[in-house]
């Protein structure tokens, strides 16, 4: 982590606010961003673009209750990550692991930690440089759904590959 | 930054050789492990200010030592437009039969002077029953900004001659202090005295900061914090403030520490590759030794107080249950066995129970069990209770409430090992994982 990521998330213009509301969600602000991209229907989204990744590839998979092993939809859409990945090799990555609010805090940061681990390891599997990735638990700190029902829970039970320009250290 | 003010309150002397302390089964005891208790009606007239300039003081510290028994649940206050007799001097001889008279069973009296900023306290118990003073009085001096010390002390002396047990009142509670929605929390670390006075802020809201422990001395703590983007651990000198990342660890995830009695080494897990386990170490940082070797998740270590065994836990059985293991490692047993998920054990101070929090049926519950997994017994519920921590007595225990839905924020809560007493801990804000300091010196 000697080079620290800077946090420039290369989105054009209007699209900015799809990062998180401390100013990048990335190493040095730990704001565990996963916010909903908020996008223009068309305009500007490349397929090498930040936002095309985060919302026609999709940037998260979601978990069971206290699993962390991957669904076949996961599985699909990890794959795409993972092809973005190889053709866009200006980016690295960070994997964020989440729980939902509904366990103890030390064991919710293991929990992320296994789901930001599985997923890292699944891109890798698939040819990602290892060195590109690196993984980071939230545990249930950084929700983004609020309520305390399982329509929320789903959606906070998420490993998050979060884009960053440059090679990590 | 406020620094944190270590001070000497010095016991002087015993006031008077009068009678022993009475019996252990004498009338004015009270038995903290029996379910059900009537409060025991005490007696706190204001303490004499024996110079005109230490007359509030007299007041505020009857009222801190006043708020310190009531808040037990062991003690009813007798209000003062009750009392018959006026205790305008300390060495004046107590009338029994007045103070009988109204129902007392325990007097309070004391005396407050301040001289050059310097504050002395002495006190002296009875018991009212017995017609004789519990114990000698008490003299504590100090400088006058320690006086809720000195009034905690007198409390915990009142505490600890009637109920047998330590006391804990003067000592002080490390949390995490928060602000804003769910989901983009502020997460500060914070101290203050255990009864929610003196707050003050040690760290800014810039980084998530997680889970506080003290050494067993005090003048240290131990805190996750994602300073650098990872949670990782981190020693912070109580006294000057400052902080430094726990060392010896490489660009890994670590949390969950926790100090051996001895001050000098640290339990924590660490997340390699995603699987967690636990590791000790000097608090140094020499001497790394991974003490667990599984795939499954370990976390939550905590020493027992002879430092000879780890209780952790563990979900290798298929759910988080608790564990405990000898302190350099080796194999673990099981202590946990009732339905649902146990997590977050800790070892009472005083060795007889382990703290843990349950989750069964989507409810949380704080509970005790003996070292040995028997007498299992939940002293709380709600949508989510977690994360106990031991009064210095081992007697009480303080832990997060939070509350559901969207809106939902945690408070301190503090309830005793029997399940009385259920109280929420005022904070200023909202406020999590709370770490209750040793006693004070």
């Amino acid at each position: 982590m000697k080079t620290l990521v800077k946090t420039l998330l290369l989105i054009t213009g209007l699209v900015m606010a799809a990062c998180s509301r401390e100013g990048g969600g990335m190493f040095g602000g730990d704001s565990g961003a996963g916010y909903d991209a908020v996008l223009p229907d068309d305009g500007g989204v490349t397929p090498e673009s930040v936002a095309y990744f985060q919302s026609t590839i999709g940037d998260r998979v979601l978990f069971a209750v206290d699993q962390s092993t991957l669904s076949p939809e996961g599985r699909t859409l990890l794959a795409d990550q993972a092809d973005w990945l190889l053709q866009n090799v200006g980016y690295s990555a960070i994997v964020e692991g989440h729980a939902d609010e509904q366990g103890t805090r030390e064991y919710n940061l293991a929990l992320g930690a296994r789901r930001a681990s599985t997923v890292r390891e699944f891109l890798i599997s698939r040819g990602v440089s290892a060195a590109r990735l690196r993984s980071v638990s939230y545990g249930k700190e950084r929700p983004i759904e609020l309520c305390s029902d399982e329509i929320c829970y789903r959606q906070n039970r998420r490993a998050v590959t979060v884009l960053s320009a440059g090679l990590s250290g | 930054m406020i620094l944190l003010r270590v001070l000497t309150l010095t016991m002087i002397f015993g006031l008077a050789n009068v009678s022993p302390v009475v019996a252990q089964n004498g009338p004015l005891r009270i038995e903290i492990t029996e379910g059900v208790i009537e409060p025991l009606p005490i007696a706190v007239p204001s303490f004499v200010a024996e110079k005109p300039i230490a007359r509030d003081m007299a007041e505020n510290i009857s009222r801190v030592i006043v708020n310190d028994l009531l808040g037990t649940g062991f003690f009813r206050e007798i209000p003062r437009a009750a009392h018959i007799a006026r205790v305008t001097d300390f060495d004046s001889t107590v009338r029994y039969a007045d103070w009988k008279a109204i129902n007392a069973e325990a007097l309070v009296t004391g005396a407050v002077s301040i001289s050059d900023g310097r504050l002395t306290v002495k006190f002296r118990l009875f018991d009212i029953f017995s017609g004789v003073p519990l114990g000698e009085g008490l003299q504590f001096a100090g400088p006058e900004s320690a006086w809720r010390r000195m009034a905690h002390k007198v409390a915990d002396a009142v505490y600890s001659r009637i109920t047998g047990e330590g006391g804990y009142f003067d000592s002080r509670v490390a949390f995490v202090s928060e602000a804003g929605p769910k989901n983009a929390r502020r997460k500060r670390l914070a101290i203050m005295d255990y009864d929610g006075a003196n707050v003050q802020y040690l760290t800014d809201s810039r980084s998530i900061v997680l889970a506080p422990r003290f050494s067993p001395d005090g003048n240290r703590m131990l805190y996750t914090s994602y300073e650098t983007g990872l949670p990782r651990i981190y020693v912070l000198d109580m006294a000057s403030v400052k902080r430094r990342v726990l060392r010896g660890t490489a660009e890994t995830m670590t949390f969950a520490p926790r100090f051996a009695p001895d001050g000098n080494t640290v339990v924590f897990s660490l997340s390699q590759d995603g699987n967690t386990d636990i590791y000790r170490m000097q608090v140094d940082g020499s001497d790394l030794k991974r003490l667990t070797r599984t795939p499954s998740i370990e976390t939550a270590p905590s020493f027992s107080p002879d430092g000879r065994r780890i209780v952790f836990e563990s979900d290798r059985s298929g759910t988080q249950q608790l564990y405990v293991m000898p302190s350099d490692g080796g194999e673990p047993v099981r202590i946990s066995f009732g339905r649902g998920r146990y997590g977050t054990p800790v070892w009472s101070p005083r060795g007889d129970y382990i703290a843990f929090t349950k989750q069964n049926e989507r409810r949380f519950h704080i509970g005790v069990m003996r070292t040995d997994g028997s007498e299992e017994r939940l002293l709380t519920t709600s949508f989510l209770d977690e994360g106990p921590s031991w009064a210095p007595n081992g007697r009480v225990i303080m832990f997060t409430r939070e509350t559901a839905g969207e809106d939902g924020t945690p408070s301190l809560y503090s309830v005793d090992i029997s399940g009385r007493n259920l109280r929420r801990v005022e904070t200023p804000g909202s406020a999590s994982d709370p770490a209750w300091s040793p006693l004070l010196p």
